[in-house]
């Protein structure tokens, strides 16, 4: 353990090690010399030197294409694409080809490639900058994709990402940037369950785990013990812990900030009322966001997203479901 | 210079260059006091923005980008509803749905603001594609920065418009003069391999002009020349306009670095100040513009003051109005996601 | 009775294309690729010679033209723009997905976006890993699209019409494999199909087979083959999933009891995904057997035909879950 530090400075504090541990480690992206605009990679061009983290004119396609090349041929790069919206622009890159060039060729190729990302609703950006488009990611085969929640898991995860040998899209969510919390550098593997309880198991990721920990507090004040499942990875999905976890409690929330249409509440739904079929009580509720793009005035921001009051009443109304069978 | 313009015409330009200033400078004020996110402010750029758009007729387009301000009120649109729009008010020109990324107002010829850097390259080609297929007599401006050309959307978009002799103007409004950049640890600035920039129009067989951003009456008769072709058939236009970037600009966040214009900095060189002095006395496009005007004898200082005062006293309602306006009702939010 | 004919679904495509040419001057067409390469696309040849001027063929630019064809919807225009391959479609992904779906809403209902995106999604015989997608399910995640995914010559004309007539922009779902498809097409040059009416394409009472697109066919031979077994299976088509008429298929599941989810998208977070979880939320009640999914597996679509064939839903792997689902 060290001392408490901010989201962002334990994605610094990543990179920095990895940079560090690994001469094939470099730092590539859009104004990273500056620092990016949340200060994610400030002062690792001084230390490392322009070489290893290089800056990029506004050419997410090209860039996304270049660090696929890149990783290829022998580098592990780190790219950092702004603001996940941007990544529609390198959709064809990443989907076409960093996922799939080491399935298409056989095993012949390996793309150890690291594509840090931030989004989510913060800062009424309107609807081309908050969006929360991971979905598309876990949707497609050859990447794997992480979503760390709390400071202490952004570093290892990030650590995990840069020395994993395939595309990994690391999500960043700004509104917990600056969230404080002890820094660690064991392995961080699969789901964790953040707080135990018997009653409803509430699913989640990334910056909603702690609306799902909040509501969780609240249920437990009339009674109603739920626990909280940090998933850290949506791809590969640790679905045993939830599956663990479902059949205990026969009732299940999955709760994310994205889209419910589509979105990985989906996929956990239909996984779980297949496998844990006889066990559940109650149907799965999605808590996400509504089939809308993201509004920018303040009001309707908060309007579009869910949160810990969502949770509660998604929890809340699969308890009337009765208790699980003996 | 001057435009050779009518002088009624030649003061209506001042007075929309003023009203962007004051409109952007109120916006840096208020941003003080209220949380408005984040935003990207005009400054430096009116004497390319207004001249290059009074030019559009009634149904030609423009398609702009996340420094859309200037744009929007050079064409007229209501600046008490863009305020409101950026504070997030039902009243807003979006009712609050868009933001300053996204100002909307097809009225004035700007039927979406894009805030993807390149977005509204195709934007633009799309629409003079649509005019040009209905045979309509009408043109569409594509508004974007130096670092809109690092997007391969804009190659492939004005591609399209040579192949097919669209009537759009692409004006690239080149505001990196003189910017420090990362070397300063500022406000990033564009990298591009080519020199100068209209090489890459060029290569696509389009025409192209330079013109000094800050140079009114140049930025007029370069857009003229451009819409004149677009509008008789010609096909595309490629326009560069320099301007020195605004030191307020510099910042992530903008502040006001060289205060609040004082319109008398354009024929008192005495009164300007030590600080910034390059800034006031040579590339501020609306000091200079002020200062042609006066020099002329077009207009009278008393007269240029008393322009500013109903401008300014325009924005002070027009904030006061966005400040007075309601929210909107949280439930729009799931409103009007399909016509 | 309505008085309809016979023809392929590649005529009636063209029929649709032709229907729209001819009433609508605003409509211009960008992109040949509606039938593949397939020997139909003669049709489409045929066609653009009778409208010269309201064709257009682009550059293999899909960002640049994709992205024109909505500047000219904002602008007039109804375009109906071909991206061929869905695959490539991802090249067009910033102004499909940012502009396109966004920009009804961001501008508050100011600027409308009337087209229509025409692409083919799935797997198609040797199209390996870069043109063999679907990517409806990442569509259907992006509010502000309409999703149309016609399965016979009958509702490709009647969901064209209304796309066609729609002020939204609508992704129309296709599949090469329809093509040589036929079937009945109503004479009615007024046929519309609304958008959120889903088709039950065989009514049955032991197990809803859900399904789109081409897969509508393989369910309905696998409907035939589970009949020759004694069960009853009933197809239900969406025929839109924006919107989704979420209830005729909580309709068919309280009927049936279960469910087998028929869809090309890849398994995680797919179509089929949504489909499930929707009946989970709204017919909890009503299931009686865990539903299952038939999907294409969660890699790459692999070139080599016996790869091919094992990766994508079969009708043999439809007849085996609705056997399971059955308790067969």
């Amino acid at each position: 353990m060290t001392a408490e530090l901010r989201f962002i400075d334990a994605i610094h504090a990543g990179l920095q090690a990895s940079l560090a541990a690994d001469d094939a480690v470099v730092v590539i992206g859009e104004d990273v010399t500056y620092g990016g605009p949340f200060g994610a990679t400030k002062g690792l061009a001084d230390e490392f030197g322009r070489h290893r983290v290089r800056d990029t004119p506004i050419s997410e396609a090209t860039v996304m294409g270049m660090v696929t090349g890149a990783a290829l041929t022998g580098l592990r790069p780190v790219v950092e694409v702004m603001f996940v919206d941007f990544i529609t622009l390198a959709m064809d890159q990443l989907v076409n080809h960093a996922a799939k060039l080491h399935f298409m060729s056989g095993g012949q190729l390996r793309v150890p490639l690291t594509v840090r990302v931030q989004g989510g609703v913060r800062g009424r950006f309107g609807a081309h900058h908050s969006q929360s488009l991971e979905s598309w990611f876990t949707h497609t085969p050859g990447l794997k994709v992480v979503a760390p929640a709390f400071p202490g898991d952004a570093k290892p995860l990030l650590a995990a990402a840069i020395a994993n040998d395939n595309p990994v899209v690391y999500l960043e969510h700004r509104g917990l940037y600056w969230d404080k919390g002890p820094l660690h550098d064991d392995p961080v593997d699969g789901a964790v369950v953040r707080r135990p309880g018997t009653d409803v198991t509430v699913v989640s990721y990334s910056k909603m785990v702690h609306s799902a920990l909040a509501a969780a507090d609240r249920l437990a004040d009339s009674g109603v013990e739920a626990e909280v499942i940090d998933l850290r990875w949506l791809a590969p999905l640790d679905t045993a812990t939830v599956l663990e976890s479902v059949a205990k409690t026969g009732r299940a929330v999955v709760a994310h900030e994205a889209v419910a249409r589509g979105g990985l509440g989906a996929e956990l739904a239909a996984t779980i009322q297949r496998e844990v079929f006889t066990e559940l009580v109650a149907p799965v509720e999605r808590v996400g966001a509504a089939f809308a793009p993201v509004a920018a005035a303040a009001a309707l921001e908060d309007a579009f997203l869910p949160g810990v009051d969502e949770i509660e009443r998604a929890a809340g109304s699969l308890m009337a479901f009765g208790p699980p069978p003996p | 210079m001057t435009p050779d313009l009518p002088e009624d015409q030649l003061v209506d330009l001042l007075r929309r260059m003023l009203v962007i200033r004051r409109f952007e400078e109120s916006l840096i004020k208020l941003a003080g006091d209220f949380d408005i996110g984040h935003f990207h402010v005009y400054i430096g750029q009116e004497s390319t923005g207004v001249p290059a758009l009074a030019q559009l007729q009634e149904g030609d387009l423009a398609f702009t980008t996340h420094r859309n301000h200037g744009h929007l009120l050079a064409r007229g649109t209501d600046p008490a509803a863009m305020v409101a729009e950026i504070l997030g008010k039902a009243t807003g020109t979006n009712n609050g749905k868009g933001g300053t990324l996204h100002i909307a107002s097809p009225e004035h010829g700007f039927p979406t603001t894009s805030a993807v850097t390149g977005g509204c390259t195709p934007l633009a080609t799309g629409a003079a594609f649509a005019f040009s297929r209905r045979k309509v007599d009408r043109v569409s401006v594509c508004l974007f920065g130096d670092g809109a050309l690092e997007e391969g959307s804009y190659h492939e978009s004005i591609n399209i418009a040579a192949l097919e002799a669209l009537p759009v103007i692409y004006l690239c409004e080149n505001n990196s003069l003189e910017a420090l950049g990362q070397k300063a640890n500022e406000y990033p600035s564009s990298t591009m391999a080519a020199a100068p920039l209209t090489d890459l129009a060029a290569s696509f067989k389009v025409p192209t002009i330079t013109v000094d951003g800050t140079d009114t009456g140049a930025v007029h008769g370069a857009m003229a020349e451009a819409i004149d072709r677009a509008r008789s058939g010609g096909g595309p236009t490629f326009v560069e306009a320099l301007t020195v970037r605004w030191p307020g600009n510099r910042p992530l966040w903008p502040q006001l670095a060289t205060g609040v214009t004082d319109l008398t900095y354009a024929w008192d060189e005495g009164a300007i100040p030590q600080d910034h002095s390059k800034w006031h006395g040579a590339q501020d496009g609306v000091l200079r513009y002020t200062r042609e005007l006066v020099t002329a004898g077009l207009v009278t200082t008393g007269d240029v003051l008393a322009l500013d005062g109903e401008v300014s006293t325009q924005i002070e309602d027009a904030v006061q109005f966005a400040l007075d306006s309601p929210y909107p009702d949280p439930e729009s939010a799931f409103e009007g996601v399909y016509a | 009775m309505e008085d309809t004919r016979e023809m392929l679904y590649a005529e009636a495509l063209v029929g649709a294309l032709r229907h729209q040419l001819a009433t609508d001057d605003r409509v211009h067409i960008m992109g040949l690729y509606f039938l593949g390469l397939t020997p139909h696309r003669q049709m489409v040849a045929e066609l653009r010679d009778e409208y010269l001027d309201r064709f257009y063929y682009p550059p293999i630019a899909e960002l640049g033209y994709v992205g024109t064809a909505i500047g000219a919807a904002m602008a007039g225009l109804r375009p109906i723009v071909d991206i061929a391959t869905a695959s490539f479609m991802f090249e067009a992904f910033p102004q499909i997905i940012n502009e396109a779906a966004n920009t009804y809403y961001m501008s508050g209902g100011r600027t409308a976006v009337p087209m229509i995106f025409h692409f083919n999604h799935g797997v198609r015989g040797g199209g390996a890993a870069q043109h063999s997608h679907s990517p409806q399910a990442m569509l259907w995640n992006t509010p502000g699209l309409e999703i149309m995914a016609p399965s016979t010559p009958r509702d490709v004309k009647g969901l064209v019409k209304t796309a066609a007539a729609s002020d939204n922009p609508t992704a129309w779902v296709d599949h090469v494999r329809l093509f040589d498809t036929s079937g009945p097409v109503p004479d009615d040059e007024d046929f519309a199909i609304p958008f959120g009416v889903a088709d039950i394409k065989r009514a049955g009472s032991d197990v809803t087979l859900f399904a789109s697109s081409w897969l509508v066919q393989r369910a309905l031979e696998a409907a035939e083959l589970l009949e020759q077994q004694g069960i009853d299976a009933e197809v239900v088509d969406p025929r839109t999933l924006s919107p989704l008429d979420e209830e005729a298929i909580i309709e068919s599941v309280a009927k049936t009891g279960r469910l087998v989810v028929v869809d090309e998208c890849h398994r995680r977070c797919g179509v089929g995904a949504e489909i499930m979880a929707v009946v989970t939320e709204n017919a909890f009640g009503d299931l009686r057997a865990a539903p299952i999914r038939v999907t294409t597996a969660d890699v790459p679509v692999p070139f080599s035909p016996p790869l091919e064939e094992h990766i994508e839903p079969t009708t043999d792997k439809i007849v085996a879950a609705a056997l399971e689902v059955t308790g067969h």
